[in-house]
C-alpha cells in the first residue's frame, strides 16, 4: 500500500448527500479480476453520456458536461469534497479503488458508511470526517474559488486552508500507523500468530463443533 | 454486569486488543463469492501466504451467473472468466464447501450459507459482501468486508475491528395481515434513515421479531446495512434451533446437545445496556413502499410521493428533487397509481422459501396484468427451487404468466442479463434502489413479495390487504 503523510491537493466538491458505492463503480466494472484501472469509470453513470461496459475506449466516450468532475477547473484534483453517509451500500473495495485511480487521495465528509470508510484505509486513501459546518465552509470557498486547494498533514492530523484556517481531524493510533508507513496489514497480524493459534485451539476445545 | 447480545459475540472472539481499542477478532464463518474474492486470492498467491484455515469457507457463484438458459453456460466473458476464476482458486486452495454454476445446490451466498447449517449460533461471519449482515438472524456477529479483507481474513483468520456502538430495536406487538419483515426492515430504515445506524450494530428484539419465522429474520437483518449499520443480530430461541436441526454442517447426536446448551446463553442479559434504543409498534405498520433513489425515502403503500417544496432542509430538498426527477415523478402522487413496468420477486432479502410461497399465495388463480413486461421469479438457491418445485409453487407462478429462473442474484444488481432497460419501472423485492442499481436508468421500488406478487397483478402498486 502506498503511504500517506502530507498532501497539497486541489479540491473538488461533489455537493450530494448519501452518494452510493454503486455510483462512485457500477456493477458492470466489477467484472475485473485486477485491482486497477478503474479510475476512467470513477462515477460512470454521472460522468458519461452514453452507458459503459468494461472494455470501451472511455476517452472516445461524450462526457457529461454538467457533472462537476468533468469542469476543467477540477482537472487534477486530488481531495473529494463530499456530503453525508458518502460510500454507503454495497462493500465493494472497488470504490476505493477507482477513487484512487483517478488520482483521489483524500475524501472529506460529514460522514462515511463503516464498509467503505473502512477500505479506503487498505488502500492509502484517506477519508476525512469535519463536523458539517466546516464542510460547509469547504464546500463554500471551493466553489467560490478557483485553484481551491487543501494542505492535508497526516502526522499532525490537521487540514489548512489557503486563507490560513487549520482544522484537526481524528483518525485511530493503529490506522494512523499503517497509513504513515504504507504497512502490509496481514504483515503486521501475523505477528500475532501465536496468539491466534493459542485462541483456535482453545476454541476448537471448547466448541468443535464449530471446525467440522 | 449484564451484557448484551453483541458484548457476548465480540468478547467471545477478541484474540488480542491494542491500547486504541483496535482489536483482532477470530472468524469463524469465511463466505466467498466471484466478484470480492479474486484479486484476494491473487494477493494471497503473490505474497506466497497460505490460506489459515480453508476450512472455514464456503463458496458459491451467484453475482454474474444467468437465471436461465444454463446449458448455454455463461455467454458474457468477462462474466464467465470471473466465474472460472473462482472455480481455479477453491481447486487451488480447497474449501468446506464449494456450490458453483450449475450445482444442484448453487445459489446466493446468503441464501446458502444458512439453508446448509454452515451459519451457526455464535459464529463470527464475514463474507465480502455488504448483505452478510444477514446471517446475524442467527446470533452471530456477521457483517460485510472489502476484499482487502477478504485477503486478510485467508491468511490470519482475523480481521482488524473496534468494537461499534450497539443499538436496540423493540418492535413490540403483532403484525397485522399482510405486513411482513420486509415492511419492519423498511419502516425502522424510513424512521431511523439509511445513515441512522452508521456506527453501530443493531440487536432487533421484541415480540414481533420473536414472532417471525428465521426466513423473516434473515430479510430484516440482512437490511440493517441499508440502515447504514453492518451488522444486525436477533437472539436464539427455538425458531433458530428447529431451523437449524438436521442441517447438512449442523452438529449432530451429543454435539448438537452440547451446541444447545450453549447456543441458549446467546440472548441479551436483563438490563443489558445499549447506546440507543428505538422502539416501533407492529400493529401500526403497514406495507411499505419506496419512492427514491435510497432506502430511506419510503411511505406505506396509501401515501403518496412527498413534495419537495414542504421541505426546509436545502440538502434534503435537492435530494428529493433529484429523486422524484430520476423516479420520474410528481409529488403527491398516490403511491397505489404507479404502474410498473415489471416485477422482480428475489435477491438474499427475499427469495427464500416462504417468501415464495408468500408471493405464490396472491397470485393463486390470478393473471399478470397487460401493461407489465415482464415478472421474474428467481429463488435464492438450488434448494429453495427444489423445494418450490415440489409444492407446486411454480406452476402458479407460471400460470400467471411469471417467468420461472434459475438461481441467482439476478436483476438485484443486474450483474448478469436481467435488468431493467432505461426508465423502466421495477416493483422489486431487493434491498436497494440507488440510481443504476437494476440496470442503468431503471427505477426501482422496494417492495415485500407479496406487495411486489399483488402489483404483477393489478399493474400498480396495491395495498395487498384489498386482494383479498
Amino acid at each position: 500500500m502506498q503511504a500517506f503523510t502530507t498532501l497539497d491537493g486541489l479540491v473538488c466538491p461533489l455537493d450530494r448527500a448519501n452518494v452510493d458505492t454503486d455510483a462512485i463503480i457500477p456493477k458492470q466494472f466489477l467484472k475485473s479480476i485486477k485491482r486497477s484501472g478503474f479510475g476512467p469509470n470513477l462515477f460512470d453513470e454521472w460522468r458519461y453520456r452514453d452507458h459503459g461496459e468494461p472494455g470501451m475506449d472511455n476517452s472516445k466516450r461524450p462526457l457529461n458536461p454538467e457533472f462537476v468532475l468533468n469542469f476543467p477547473r477540477y482537472a487534477g484534483a486530488q481531495v473529494l469534497l463530499a456530503r453525508e453517509n458518502f460510500g454507503c451500500g454495497s462493500s465493494r473495495e472497488h470504490a476505493p479503488w477507482a477513487l484512487e485511480d483517478y488520482g483521489f487521495r483524500v475524501v472529506i465528509a460529514p460522514s462515511f458508511a463503516d464498509i467503505f470508510f473502512n477500505n479506503c484505509f487498505k488502500n492509502g486513501l484517506l477519508p476525512i470526517v469535519l463536523p458539517a459546518q466546516t464542510v460547509d465552509l469547504l464546500f463554500a470557498e471551493a466553489q467560490a474559488k478557483e485553484g481551491y486547494r487543501l494542505a492535508i498533514n497526516l502526522a499532525d492530523q490537521t487540514i489548512k486552508t489557503p486563507m490560513g484556517l487549520v482544522f484537526g481531524f481524528d483518525i485511530t493510533a493503529h490506522r494512523k500507523h499503517c497509513l504513515l508507513n504504507g504497512l502490509d496489514e496481514i504483515g503486521l497480524t501475523l505477528n500475532h500468530a501465536d496468539k491466534i493459534k493459542a485462541f483456535e485451539e482453545k476454541r476448537r476445545l471448547e466448541q468443535p463443533w464449530l471446525f467440522a | 454486569m449484564p451484557q448484551s447480545l453483541y458484548d457476548k459475540l465480540w468478547n467471545s472472539h477478541v484474540v488480542h486488543e491494542e491500547a486504541d481499542g483496535t482489536a483482532l477478532l477470530y472468524i469463524d464463518r469465511h463466505l466467498v463469492h466471484e466478484v470480492t474474492s479474486p484479486q484476494a486470492f491473487e494477493g494471497l498467491k503473490l505474497a506466497g501466504r497460505k490460506p489459515w484455515r480453508i476450512s472455514s469457507v464456503v463458496a458459491t457463484a451467484d453475482h454474474n451467473t444467468p437465471t436461465d438458459h444454463w446449458d448455454e453456460g455463461i455467454k458474457d466473458p468477462i462474466s464467465r472468466q470471473q466465474v472460472e476464476t473462482l472455480d481455479a482458486n477453491i481447486r487451488e486452495f480447497g474449501a468446506l464447501a464449494y456450490f458453483p454454476f450449475k450445482d444442484k445446490k448453487q445459489g446466493i451466498v446468503h441464501v446458502v450459507g444458512p439453508e446448509n447449517g454452515a451459519t451457526l449460533p455464535g459464529m463470527t461471519v464475514v463474507c465480502g459482501d455488504s448483505h452478510t449482515s444477514t446471517h446475524g438472524a442467527f446470533a452471530c456477529l456477521a457483517h460485510g468486508i472489502g476484499t482487502s479483507e477478504v485477503e486478510h481474513v485467508l491468511a490470519t483468520q482475523t480481521l482488524v475491528a473496534k468494537k461499534s456502538r450497539s443499538m436496540l430495536i423493540k418492535v413490540e406487538g403483532v403484525l397485522g395481515r399482510g405486513v411482513t419483515a420486509k415492511d419492519i426492515a423498511l419502516a425502522v430504515i424510513g424512521r431511523i434513515g439509511t445513515a441512522g445506524g452508521t456506527g453501530y450494530a443493531l440487536e432487533f428484539a421484541g415480540s414481533a421479531i420473536r414472532g417471525l419465522s428465521m426466513e423473516g429474520r434473515m430479510t430484516l437483518c440482512n437490511m440493517a446495512i441499508e440502515a447504514g449499520a453492518r451488522a444486525g443480530m436477533i437472539a436464539v430461541d427455538d425458531i433458530t434451533i428447529d431451523y437449524l436441526k438436521d442441517r447438512t454442517f449442523s452438529p449432530q447426536g451429543d454435539m448438537w446437545n452440547k451446541a444447545v446448551g450453549y447456543w441458549r446463553t446467546l440472548i441479551s442479559d436483563d438490563g443489558a445496556a445499549f447506546d440507543a434504543v428505538v422502539e416501533l409498534d407492529a400493529a401500526l405498520i403497514e406495507p411499505q413502499v419506496t419512492w427514491g433513489t435510497s432506502p430511506e425515502m419510503v411511505t406505506h403503500v396509501g401515501g403518496t410521493v412527498p413534495d419537495p417544496a414542504k421541505i426546509d432542509d436545502p440538502v434534503k430538498r435537492s435530494g428529493i428533487e433529484r429523486a422524484l426527477s430520476y423516479m420520474g415523478l410528481t409529488a403527491n402522487t398516490p403511491i397505489a397509481e404507479i404502474p410498473v413496468d415489471k416485477v422482480f420477486i428475489g435477491s438474499c432479502t427475499n427469495s427464500r422459501i416462504e417468501d415464495l410461497r408468500a408471493a405464490a399465495a396472491i397470485v393463486r388463480g390470478r393473471q399478470k396484468a397487460a401493461s407489465v413486461k415482464q415478472v421474474l421469479i428467481v429463488p435464492g438457491s438450488g434448494l429453495v427451487k427444489a423445494q418450490a418445485e415440489a409444492e407446486g409453487l411454480h406452476q402458479i407462478f407460471i400460470a400467471a404468466g411469471f417467468e420461472w429462473r434459475e438461481p441467482g442474484c439476478s436483476m438485484c444488481l443486474a450483474m448478469n442479463a436481467d435488468r431493467l432497460e432505461p426508465g423502466e419501472r421495477c416493483a422489486s423485492t431487493s434491498n436497494r434502489n440507488f440510481e443504476g442499481r437494476q440496470g442503468q436508468g431503471g427505477r426501482t421500488h422496494l417492495v415485500s413479495p407479496e406487495m411486489a406478487a399483488a402489483a404483477a397483478i393489478a399493474g400498480h402498486f396495491i395495498d395487498v390487504r384489498t386482494l383479498g
